[in-house]
């Protein structure tokens, strides 16, 4: 049987023509408006409330929309927004080092392989410094000068100094502020959360989207809620490795269930790992923890010149030691963008010249660092950081080099949207990281902050007005057939789940699955690997449903049900990430295929055929996936081998 | 290492609940103490018996959403750490742990070592913010916020909202999550405009959520993942002082 289809291209992203400058500001002024009476008539879902839910959320409050916001966690506090750790990126130019809106484009669209859609990343360049402004305005406490300035350092792929930052801790200070601002919205009565309920089915009426049927986590019990739009602001869906940087609970549920319905899933194998992640130590791990791009500002990454050298790292004199980043990519050194700095760990690990006991590891070594600043100047950068590591591996970064080694960290994939963030289902808006947008086929360092802030603070507020007031939408309930229906599907399945008591649990399937995608759709691809990973996702997916053993019931708190019907979905995604990674025959950021490198091992582009967004419609299970093309064209930054040396 | 746990099973809000005891075997150190438990949950659902509910998420010390008393401290024996980041390590061979939900009246047990927080978030709706809708915000250099206080702002927003403080409390006072907020906003220029109805707003919704009052045992900042300190509280007193004899709130030029 055929993988996929292919369908009519997406000919109209809605984003407006004329100079890049001035499509933003055209957008704005051409969007409808909706009357401040009226807003207050009409009720918006939020799902997630992470930086690009909860600001969505808090921003459409003041606005004077009826808000439902979801979230499965205990408080919209906790998002896995929470996590990140080094920055925020902006186009304030504030070191006067020739930065720009143009520049913080120029970086996004190269960085990201030129796969990204130019309408979009050149709003998001412009609209980054609005976010500083509101961040501050909140009280966030960003990292200061002493004349009482904000700081700002370098991240990978850019040479210029644009990221602000809150010392190691920039995302959990950003999605406080966010919360801050949805609590407020919580207590004026403008916003009704809803914390401890997962999004299990989207509704649609007449083809709109008009409610999704949620499960309360704590009580078991099912319920529609129903609304003029829905926003899915669910996060990526990097837990389909089982082992990632994302919360356990991070999961594709939301953005899959809605793509069942007719969303269109974008580029689902555009994923990144990240270079610097604490290495696996043994078969009980459960997750994998970041260590902060930053730190390959004073960090430098070596491993040794000769292969299963096993001294101490200390012992290993300079000479025999290969700074293979400052060797390769001389100008971008240890900043090189997080898909070259990966891929070439992965190439000396398999070399043979890997560090620690599991040989897939290399050094990231502040010794220089601390010998030209001082151990107290890296403590009062990186102090979190280095006691963090030193709690998950017992040895102290500041006398032994820290070893690190890539993992899955983010995903550029997700729904398609077009320039107004509405996937292709009117009334389904999606923002942050669970649609597709702005960073091609490589997302840089501090963008992902800067994008959830983007897309909620004031990209989504106006463009959901300008679809809300092509209404009133007809008033519908929960008692709509098409609601009933949705709603029976999610207790049939939580029904199916439960009945089949086999003999596997839950994280069994989900880490086998795992181990799948990172063998074959990880950091290096082939044709033969990726055949070969649906067919075994295929007889795992056939197994899971089997053999699948979830205790207790559904009507109560039931964290075994819970993943069950995560990791369910998963599979499903997981065969659609293979079937895109092996159609696009070429290599570009996070996406490297065997087949298609440079004579010197990098990724080689191929856009003569590939120059597009994959857009992949659902038709049935088991039956292949449409795919359609959207176009990208450059107009304002041409298309070079992206070259960091 | 084997090791015997007791943990506190309780079905629902209205179950007694026990303390059941379970051996592990073969825990390595490298484990994390969450992992360890997940070991513990694979059997137990294998075994056909109910896993052990127990809340977690980012697993690196940030989400705030683990809390566990491990033999009577909150998230356990070492200091400056979450549940999630503690690891094996910090224990030996043939140890028996105690593992128990927060115990205080604002926290009720959901189920197990789950438990309900969201009186948290009620004291943050109650003020803790700065009033800066979307759209609103001047230019972020237009006002200079001195490094020593960004700083020290900074040390009280660390606070991941886990509810420790309240656990080892004899009072079961959330008096050092508001005060971590009350300070960092107090300490910030943005703050100044709200800073006394915001201790009133904030310090009432902590008192009707059923918190206990501070009474300075200082259990919380001892068991704290992110080191809040102390004299947050010290902060918060001096401004509800000024907040409800001078009537600052309301009054012009106070």
């Amino acid at each position: 049987m055929e993988l996929f289809t292919e369908g009519d291209p997406i000919a109209d992203t809605k984003a407006p023509t004329g100079p890049i400058e001035k499509r933003w500001e055209t957008r704005r002024f051409e969007a409808k408006l909706v009357n401040p009476a009226n807003r207050r008539k009409m009720t918006v879902i939020v799902v997630g409330t992470g930086l690009a839910g909860g600001s969505a959320a808090a921003t459409l409050a003041e606005q004077g929309y009826h808000v439902k916001s979801y979230c499965y966690q205990d408080s919209p506090r906790r998002a896995h927004s929470i996590a990140a750790q080094g920055g925020i990126n902006a186009a304030k130019n504030y070191r006067n080092d020739g930065d720009s809106v143009h520049r913080l484009f120029y970086d996004t669209v190269k960085g990201g392989d030129f796969r990204s859609r130019e309408s979009n990343v050149h709003r998001l360049a412009e609209v980054s410094v609005n976010i500083i402004d509101q961040c501050v305005a909140q009280g966030v406490p960003f990292a200061r000068e002493y004349g009482g300035l904000l700081d700002t350092r370098s991240f990978g792929g850019a040479q210029v100094q644009r990221t602000f930052y809150a010392r190691g801790q920039t995302g959990q200070q950003l999605l406080l502020g966010a919360y801050q601002a949805l609590e407020r919205q919580i207590g004026l009565g403008n916003v009704e959360m809803n914390a401890r309920h997962e999004m299990l089915e989207l509704v649609l009426v007449d083809g709109r989207a008009r409610g999704i049927v949620v499960r309360d986590l704590v009580t078991g019990e099912i319920s529609t809620e129903m609304a003029d739009a829905v926003v899915l602001a669910s996060g990526g869906y990097g837990n389909v490795f089982y082992l990632s940087t994302n919360a356990k609970g991070c999961n594709v549920t939301a953005t899959w269930r809605a793509h069942r319905k007719g969303a269109y899933f974008a580029n689902p194998c555009y994923t990144q790992i990240h270079p610097t992640c604490i290495p696996v130590s043994g078969d009980h791990q459960s997750k994998l923890t970041l260590m902060s791009e930053s730190l390959r500002n004073d960090g430098r990454v070596w491993v040794p010149k000769t292969k299963g050298d096993d001294r101490n790292p200390r012992d290993i004199p300079e000479d025999e030691r290969d700074y293979y980043l400052e060797r390769i990519y001389p100008s971008f050194g240890n900043l090189v963008p997080r898909d070259i700095a990966s891929r070439a760990a992965k190439n000396v690990c398999d070399e043979g010249r890997g560090v620690g006991p599991t040989k897939l590891g290399v050094y990231l070594d502040f010794a220089d660092a601390i010998d030209r600043l001082g151990r107290k100047a890296i403590e009062a950068k990186y102090g979190n950081l280095f006691e963090m590591y030193e709690r998950i591996t017992g040895e102290d970064p500041y006398e032994v080099p820290m070893r690190i080694y890539p993992a899955v960290h983010y995903t550029m994939g997700g729904l398609w949207v077009d320039y107004d963030l509405q996937s292709s289902i009117p009334g389904l808006f999606v923002i942050g990281e669970a649609n597709f947008s702005d960073h091609g086929a490589n997302r840089l360092g501090a963008s992902a902050l800067m994008q959830g802030l983007a897309d909620g603070y004031f990209v989504l507020p106006t463009t959901i007005a300008n679809y809300l007031a092509s209404g009133p939408l007809e008033k519908v309930d929960a008692s709509h057939p098409a609601a009933v229906e949705a709603r029976t599907d999610v207790e049939d399945r939580i029904q199916r789940l439960l009945a089949v008591d086999g003999d596997r649990t839950v994280d069994s399937f989900h880490r086998e699955l795992g181990q799948i995608m990172w063998e074959h759709c990880g950091m290096e691809r082939s044709e033969a690997g990726l055949r070969k990973a649906i067919g075994e996702i295929r007889d795992l997916r056939e197994q899971f449903w089997q053999r699948v053993k979830v205790s207790g019931t559904g009507e109560e708190l039931n964290q075994s049900l819970e993943k069950a019907g995560r990791v369910a979905d998963f599979f499903e995604l997981a065969e659609l990430m293979c079937i895109d990674a092996l159609h696009r025959e070429e290599s570009c950021g996070g996406h490297f295929r065997a087949e298609h490198q440079t004579p010197d091992g990098e990724a080689q582009r191929d856009d003569d055929r590939f120059a597009y967004v994959a857009a992949w419609e659902f038709t049935a299970t088991g039956e292949p996936s449409v795919l359609h093309k959207e176009d990208l064209k450059f107009e304002y930054v041409h298309p070079t081998q992206r070259s960091y040396k | 290492m084997n090791l015997t746990l007791r943990i506190w099973r309780q079905k629902g809000p209205e179950d007694k609940g026990r303390m059941v005891t379970y051996p592990v075997d073969d825990v390595s150190p490298d484990m994390s103490f969450l992992e360890m438990l997940d070991v513990l949950n694979e059997r137990l659902i294998l075994d056909g018996e109910d896993p052990v509910a127990f809340d977690h998420d980012c697993r690196e010390g940030i989400c705030g959403m683990c809390g566990l008393m491990i033999n009577g401290d909150a998230h356990g024996p070492q200091r400056g750490t979450t549940a999630c980041q503690l690891h094996m390590r910090q224990f030996k061979d043939g140890d028996t742990i105690d593992i128990e939900p927060w115990r205080a009246s604002a926290f009720p047990v959901i189920k197990d070592l789950v438990v309900n927080r969201g009186a948290f978030d009620k004291i943050i709706a109650a003020g803790g913010y700065v009033t800066a809708p979307t759209g609103s915000a001047p230019e972020a250099h237009s006002t200079p916020v001195a490094k020593a206080n960004a700083d020290a702002a900074f040390e009280s927003a660390a606070c991941i909202g886990c509810g420790a403080c309240v656990a080892a409390c004899p009072n079961g006072s959330g008096m050092l999550f508001t005060a971590a907020k009350l300070t960092q906003l107090s300490l910030l220029p943005q703050g100044q405009p709200e800073r006394y109805t915001r201790v009133i707003g904030m310090v009432d919704a902590h008192d009707e959520a059923g918190f206990g009052g501070c009474t300075n045992a200082g259990e919380c900042t001892v068991v704290c993942p992110k080191g809040i300190p102390l004299n947050t509280i010290g902060r918060l007193n001096r401004d509800y002082l000024t907040a409800t004899t001078k009537g600052a709130g309301n009054t012009p030029g106070s």
